[in-house]
């Protein structure tokens, strides 16, 4: 096939560049009425741009920063996603190693209750999970990881595990007998093959868990800690009037440095997607 | 080797949490789990931890507030109590129509709010097994009239501790603009003699009468809610009760008339009204496209944030057509009541009900209340800045009688949003008068048996 | 080696078995037995028997929720899928700026189910109120069509680099051979592309239906269930019973409802294990 631009590509090339603004407007809508004052952003003039009345600089974001606890929020949210996004690489792809290489009826056992945990929904275990957390005093950001761990483990488990198989066994026994101990194995000989599937599930992970919703909502101690998308919920009144100004702002503060990560690690991203649908 | 080491580490701090958590669900005493499972984790929580030990000397009050304006108020107030007294406050605030899921959620934590509201006898009927009885209480005995006191049986409940007040909020100066003056209002036939006047000279005023009826969720309450409890509140005095299991309907006819007249004298077309929210309606009122807008004093931090100064606010009461007009007040009431969650350590119990008191009768707690804008029915109340506070203590004053607040008696949410459901089709013309009929009178009846 | 490996289980499987069983197991096994009682908090259980199943499976707006869920997975797998995989043929094309298209359709992906619900309530109120429709909270059918809008805007993205993915991995000999032959460009999409990309095909089938199924964040932003539960999907009405009604009995409903959809979710997820396998078998 030839790479020349036929006037087929080339229309075609149009057509698609005209839907990707469907894809890019609503993020832009987003931004134009970050900037504007209150009064300016009802249903009748979301796509109007800011004109020199309606212009409000930057003190949406001012506004949304201090009152409701903004970078506090956006501490905790980025807190949890690194610390339980280790814990379930780190022990998940331990765990899989060794549900791989010892068989036995209990690895089969627990390797199915992994893949069954992956098709449960939420809703089951909400109340039930909530109050577990609640009694461990499991309701920190520090502490959720383990929530996140115990619950995300399905997903993470059932990867590794697809992915140890084709690993060959060789290679271990070769490093054993060269007195390496398991651990070492491990970390030295398996690990290093298994960095693709580790930045896969990296990534399904790390979309989950930054973007969860119910889970923190109903885990985490109110009193103390919010995340991001808790946080969106608090710019409604009592009596139902919307702070729509702060809220675009911080909507913006939040995809932002998602948009920008993507752009820069995008390769990964969509490599990691790919070879988790595969697997998955 | 670091990574070995970093995964011995883990698993016992898996290992040690896991044991904990198993012996946590045989022993009677839940409180040793959190003090063994900490140990495994980080210094974080030696903060925590030593908080713990304070409190379990004192008790500490965990308020659940319901109202989202007010939260970093009550997040000051909190602070300053704990800086004089020790005592630590945590005041949540639950997102704006969660409060019911948020207090369901957090009643069931071993750190439960000791401070909750309800609101009113349906409120209570959900939440009565965790009411304190407040009838011994130093903030009872404050209250200046026992009508605001909540009570279940013989006990004490709750205790309401704002007042708010609904009504027709007028932009006077568009009203002289239009040729009349406030005064001029005494009933709904002057209302509705005023509002259209000024509909047929629309385009030369260049506003209309009322502000768009918003039908969603941010602004239908005024209607299904708000402007529904006319008609219940006349039937009840006609009547002589304060609740019924079957509404009759008597004065729906009243409820049609000013419906009508709000939709039919409004910014836009009465089918366009669905496309409206509360915000638009806000916002029409504030820039001066209308000069009524039924709504109560809590907009008034809104409409003078949107630049609108005192002597342009007032507000008149809701007209429409029963009873003796020329004494009708405004609708003044409370759906909001304090109540101390029973099943709180007896430290927490006292440390909330000091708390609670100190709001309502210190020179600290009453300003503060002031400057959230509520009326607090307390013997120490100070003067609130509100003007439609102000109009209601002069409605009050001129010996007029208030409408009281007996939407806390209406059945559950299912019947207002059947009753705002029938309100917009009927707006929007696709369905009728009738519809409302029905869901307001049968919707009640089977809504009622349902609460049985 | 396996002996030897053998006894590393505390390091190598207990961290992860003892958060699972905290995470998952036990409140599972408790879930299902609350299913079963009347209850407020745990601790107050009491055993009913089947009356909360009773009430579950008469209860008029589960019924509905199921319903809407069942034909917004339907709608949203078709119109996801199919516009998904004309994008990637599309994008497999060779055409200009196909890297910044693919990186601009997957880009929603990123964002979180509660954030999206709100910039398209925001949009789609603002287009409705343009165009003289009743508002989203009171629309039962553009409530209905955002969701599946807004689905559609997310998760294109993703099923596209599935099928993009899968197109690129055809042998190029098949399609050779096929021009070879003759085939015009339609017989060789049926007759050689789509064959080749089942395994892509039922994936994303798969994840769409199931994320279809599941669908909570987005249908509490968007539409919060309005009007009047109209537009509540099965995940919303258990949250629903279980938190924003008050009473003892409700919590022992929801999570009766839980079950039943978790049974639901399971026997999906069976389907399609067996799918998958058949085809496996074919290819």
């Amino acid at each position: 096939m030839s790479e020349k631009q036929t006037p087929g590509k080339i229309i075609l090339s149009v057509i698609i560049g005209i839907i990707s603004l469907a894809w890019v407007y609503p993020v832009f809508m987003i931004l134009i009425n970050s900037l504007k004052v209150e009064r300016a952003i009802s249903t009748t003039t979301i796509f109007k741009l800011p004109t020199a009345e309606s212009f409000n600089g930057l003190d949406n974001f001012a506004k949304a920063l201090t009152s409701q606890g903004f970078a506090q929020a956006f501490g905790y949210s980025l807190f949890i996603t690194v610390s339980s996004l280790a814990l379930i690489l780190v022990c998940c792809s331990m765990c899989a190693w060794y549900i791989t290489r010892v068989d036995s009826i209990l690895s089969k056992i627990v390797y199915y209750l992994f893949v069954f945990s992956m098709v449960v929904p939420f809703q089951m275990l909400m109340f039930t999970l909530s109050a577990t957390a609640d009694r461990l005093d499991f309701d920190t950001p520090y502490k959720i990881c383990i929530i996140y761990l115990g619950f995300g483990a399905g997903l993470a488990v059932f990867m590794f595990t697809g992915f140890m198989k084709t690993i060959p066994i060789e290679l271990e026994e070769a490093a054993m007998i060269d007195g390496c101990g398991p651990l070492r194995t491990f970390f030295s000989i398996d690990l290093p093959v298994l960095k693709p599937t580790l930045i896969s599930v990296a990534i399904l992970e790390a979309m989950w868990l930054w973007n969860d919703y119910l889970l923190p909502y109903l885990v985490l101690d109110r009193k103390k800690y919010t995340t991001i998308p808790i946080l969106i919920q608090y710019f409604k009144g009592s009596y139902g009037s919307v702070q729509m100004g702060p809220m675009m702002a911080c909507i913006l503060m939040t995809i932002l440095p998602v948009i920008i990560l993507y752009l820069v690690a995008q390769k990964y991203i969509i490599e990691g997607v790919v070879a988790g649908a595969v697997k998955g | 080797m670091k990574k070995k080491l970093l995964s011995a580490i883990l698993s016992v701090a898996m290992v040690a949490s896991l044991l904990v958590g198993c012996g946590a669900q045989e022993a009677t005493a839940p409180a040793a789990a959190p003090a063994a499972a900490d140990e495994a984790d980080d210094d974080a929580d030696e903060a925590d931890e030593a908080e713990e030990v304070a409190e379990a000397a004192d008790g500490q009050v965990y308020y659940l507030n319901f109202k989202p304006e007010q939260d970093e108020q009550w997040q000051a107030l909190a602070k300053s109590y704990t800086a004089q007294t020790g005592v630590p406050v945590t005041v949540v605030t639950a997102a704006s129509g969660t409060y019911e899921e948020t207090l369901t959620a957090e009643i069931a934590k071993d750190e439960a709010p000791t401070l909750f509201q309800v609101n009113g006898p349906v409120g209570l009927a959900n939440w009565s097994d965790y009411c304190y009885d407040l009838s011994d209480s130093d903030i009872y005995s404050n209250l200046t009239s026992d009508s605001f006191a909540l009570k279940n049986g013989d006990e004490v409940a709750g205790i309401a501790y704002v007042i708010e007040s609904y009504g027709i909020i007028t932009n006077a100066t568009l009203l002289e603009q239009a040729g009349y003056t406030v005064d001029d209002i005494k009933s709904f036939s002057d209302l509705k003699k005023v509002a259209e006047d000024i509909t047929a000279r629309k385009d030369e005023l260049g506003f209309a009468a009322f502000t768009s009826t918003g039908m969603d969720g941010s602004s239908d309450w005024r209607f299904k809610t708000h402007l529904a409890n006319l008609p219940i509140y006349f039937e009840y005095q006609a009547d002589g009760i304060s609740d019924t299991k079957a509404i009759k309907g008597t004065y729906l006819n009243n409820y049609k008339d000013i419906f009508d007249l709000y939709i039919n004298n409004s910014t836009c077309d009465p089918k366009e009204l669905a496309s409206k929210t509360g915000d638009d309606a806000e916002n029409e009122f504030a820039e001066g496209k209308a000069v009524f807008f039924q709504n109560g004093s809590w907009e008034y931090g809104n409409l003078t944030g949107k630049g609108m100064t005192d002597d342009q606010l007032n507000m008149i009461p809701i007209y429409v057509g029963v009873g003796d007009e020329a004494n009708q007040g405004l609708c003044t009431g409370t759906e909001n009541f304090w109540c101390v969650n029973n099943e709180a350590s007896d430290e927490d119990i006292a440390a909330t009900l000091t708390f609670i008191n100190w709001c309502v009768s210190s020179d600290e707690g009453t300003q503060a209340m002031a400057d959230m804008g509520f009326t607090i029915p307390f013997k120490a109340a100070k003067e609130n800045p509100n003007v439609f506070v102000q109009a209601d203590a002069a409605y009050t004053q001129a010996g007029k009688t208030p409408v009281s607040w007996n939407f806390t008696t209406m059945p559950s949410e299912e019947w207002k949003n059947g009753v705002g459901s029938a309100l917009t089709a009927y707006a929007a013309g696709t369905g009728d008068w009738d519809g409302v009929v029905t869901a307001f009178v049968d919707g009640w009846a089977s809504e009622k048996a349902l609460a049985e | 080696m396996e002996k030897a490996v053998r006894k590393y289980w505390p390091i190598f499987v207990l961290p992860t078995i003892a958060a699972f069983a905290i995470g998952f197991i036990y409140p599972f096994i408790q879930g299902v037995y609350l299913s079963f009682c009347k209850f407020s908090t745990i601790k107050k259980a009491k055993f009913v028997g089947l009356a909360n199943y009773k009430y579950a499976l008469t209860d008029a707006s589960f019924y509905h929720a199921f319903e809407y869920t069942l034909s917004f997975a339907i709608v949203s797998v078709i119109l996801i899928n199919v516009i998904a995989f004309m994008l990637a043929l599309a994008l497999t094309n060779k055409i200009k700026g196909k890297d910044v298209y693919r990186t601009v359709f997957f880009m929603p992906n990123l964002i979180g189910g509660i954030v999206l619900g709100y910039i398209w309530k925001t949009l789609l109120d603002c287009f409705l109120s343009l165009i003289g429709q009743p508002l989203l909270a009171l629309n039962e059918k553009w409530g209905f069509i955002g969701l599946v809008v807004l689905m559609c805007w997310q998760q294109i993205g993703y099923m596209m680099i599935i099928y993009i993915a899968g197109l690129q991995s055809i042998d190029t000999s098949y399609l050779e051979a096929a021009m070879i032959d003759g085939a015009n460009s339609l017989q060789t999409l049926f007759k050689v592309k789509i064959p080749n990309v089942m395994s892509s095909i039922t994936i994303c089938l798969f994840l769409t239906l199931t994320n279809g199924f599941k669908l909570f964040d987005q249908n509490l932003a968007l539409t919060g269930g309005e009007p009047a539960h109209k537009s509540e999907m099965l995940a919303l009405n258990i949250y629903d019973t279980f938190y924003a009604r008050s009473g003892k009995q409700w919590k022992g409903y929801g999570q009766a409802k839980a079950v039943v959809f978790c049974i639901l979710v399971i026997v999906i997820s069976l389907i399609q294990l067996r799918a998958t396998k058949s085809k496996e078998v074919q290819a």
